[in-house]
């Protein structure tokens, strides 16, 4: 379960909300471009600090502004899947796969274990060798989510993960997040402008605007 | 008309600009990627400073390693007390070469991280590495094109050095003669053959440089 509470002057408005995320549940974070939702997901994930507030996962303090507590982004557990994928332009789809269990020191033959078969219930594991540049935005998607998902976060963020990609393809990958939710048991926190996907894949809603919470 | 009797000035110069390559990256790299990560207070004063040698002409550079190095420098002072005398040697050859080149390499570092898209550090870090893994991992290997052309640009620099060096190492055949002072006092005593032959060997050994390290740039970069 995630518990946060977060205040920040961002560059034209002060952005304060607080909710709270149980196990099964996926959270969307709907808004206009600039209401702060992004800036929600990165200080959730670590990547900003918030100018006070708590964030608390599953019983761990992550960030607390009180009691000057703010645990670093590697060591949070959690996975952010970015809106333009992030997939490491040097590296094949494999080593990308791979870059969080080496960095924790996983052993090679446990990594293989893990993501090999990952790859292959997301329909990418024959792409191994290739590039993301190799790779059409359905498939970068994909192998963006297995990077996340393969060293075991406790929380997935999920940035527009939808808007650059066609109808059919969106179709698919939405229809694989709802079983990959069902599947992964972890709280989902998902940032979008799409009506349909809110409404496909939301437990529960929060609508942002210029940084305040309008209704739920 | 060619002809080299001293094929001195050639190796020193060689000599120079590799240890000056070697001593200004391990200073640029790190400076140019802390500062490019942290903002603090004094930063643009202190990347000014950095940016001096490029911009001051090469005898204020000089003058300036005089007073740090000279026999009564601030430096040099106590130096000179523990018997040892940097000016008109050739070490003071790799310092000059050094300075001068150093803008240039941490610009170019500069401007290679900052060249790194931000999220893919982000990735990283939420991935669970740390900054060092994703200095070495995802980085440097980013920014790569635009710290080589640094490393040529320096190294380049580094071998044309004339005027800081004239000041502090002097124009000392068999000791501090570079290929650039050796070049102007070939031209000056109106030996032709050996500035020819100095010209030409500087020239070709640049272009080639040149040459190399595009075609390589080209393939490297996907």
């Amino acid at each position: 379960m995630l518990k946060a509470s977060i205040q920040k002057k961002l560059w034209h408005f002060d952005l304060d909300v607080t909710y709270q995320v149980e196990v099964g549940q996926v959270l969307i974070l709907w808004g206009p471009s600039g209401s702060g939702k992004t800036t929600i997901l990165e200080c959730i994930a670590g990547l900003r600090t918030p100018d006070s507030g708590e964030i608390e996962l599953n019983g761990r303090m992550l960030f607390n502004s009180q009691e000057r507590i703010n645990v670093p982004s590697r060591q949070r557990g959690i996975g952010y899947l970015f809106q333009n994928y992030a997939l490491f332009p040097h590296m094949t789809v494999e080593e990308n796969v791979r870059f969080g269990l080496q960095a924790q020191r996983i052993s090679p033959k446990k990594q293989k274990v893990l993501y090999q078969d990952l790859l292959d219930s997301f329909g990418v594991g024959h792409l191994l060798k290739r590039y993301p540049s190799q790779l059409s935005g359905g498939e970068k998607q994909r192998v963006a989510l297995a990077r996340a998902l393969v060293v075991n976060p406790q929380l997935l963020l999920l940035d527009e993960p939808f808007s650059a990609l066609d109808r059919e393809t969106k179709l698919s990958l939405r229809q694989q997040l709802v079983s990959l939710h069902q599947q992964w048991k972890i709280p989902m926190i998902l940032v979008t402008h799409d009506q349909e996907d809110a409404e496909e894949l939301g437990d529960i809603f929060i609508n942002l605007h210029y940084g305040q919470v309008i209704n739920r | 008309m060619w002809y080299l009797n001293d094929w001195f000035p050639v190796l020193l110069s060689l000599r120079v600009a590799f240890i000056s390559l070697v001593v200004v990256v391990l200073f640029a790299l790190p400076l140019a990627r802390i500062l490019g990560l942290y903002e603090f207070r004094g930063r643009d004063i202190l990347e000014a400073i950095f940016t001096l040698p490029l911009v001051l002409p090469p005898s204020v550079v000089g003058y300036g390693l005089l007073v740090f190095i000279g026999r009564n420098g601030i430096v040099g002072k106590y130096l000179a007390d523990m018997g040892i005398t940097l000016i008109f040697s050739w070490w003071a050859v790799v310092l000059a070469a050094s300075v001068v080149a150093f803008p240039l390499m941490y610009q170019s570092c500069r401007g290679a991280f900052a060249s790194v898209d931000s999220s893919y550090e982000k990735a990283a870090r939420t991935l669970g590495a740390n900054e060092l893994y994703i200095f070495f991992r995802v980085t440097l290997p980013l920014a790569w094109p635009g710290i080589l052309s640094g490393v040529v640009l320096t190294f380049a620099r580094a071998l044309g050095e004339f005027g800081a060096t004239l000041m502090v190492a002097g124009n000392i055949p068999g000791q501090t003669q570079t290929i650039p002072l050796a070049i102007y006092f070939a031209v000056e005593s109106g030996d032709k053959a050996t500035a020819n032959t100095l010209v030409a060997i500087i020239t070709i050994f640049c272009f080639l440089l040149i040459l190399w390290v595009n075609r390589w740039n080209k393939k490297y970069v996907r």
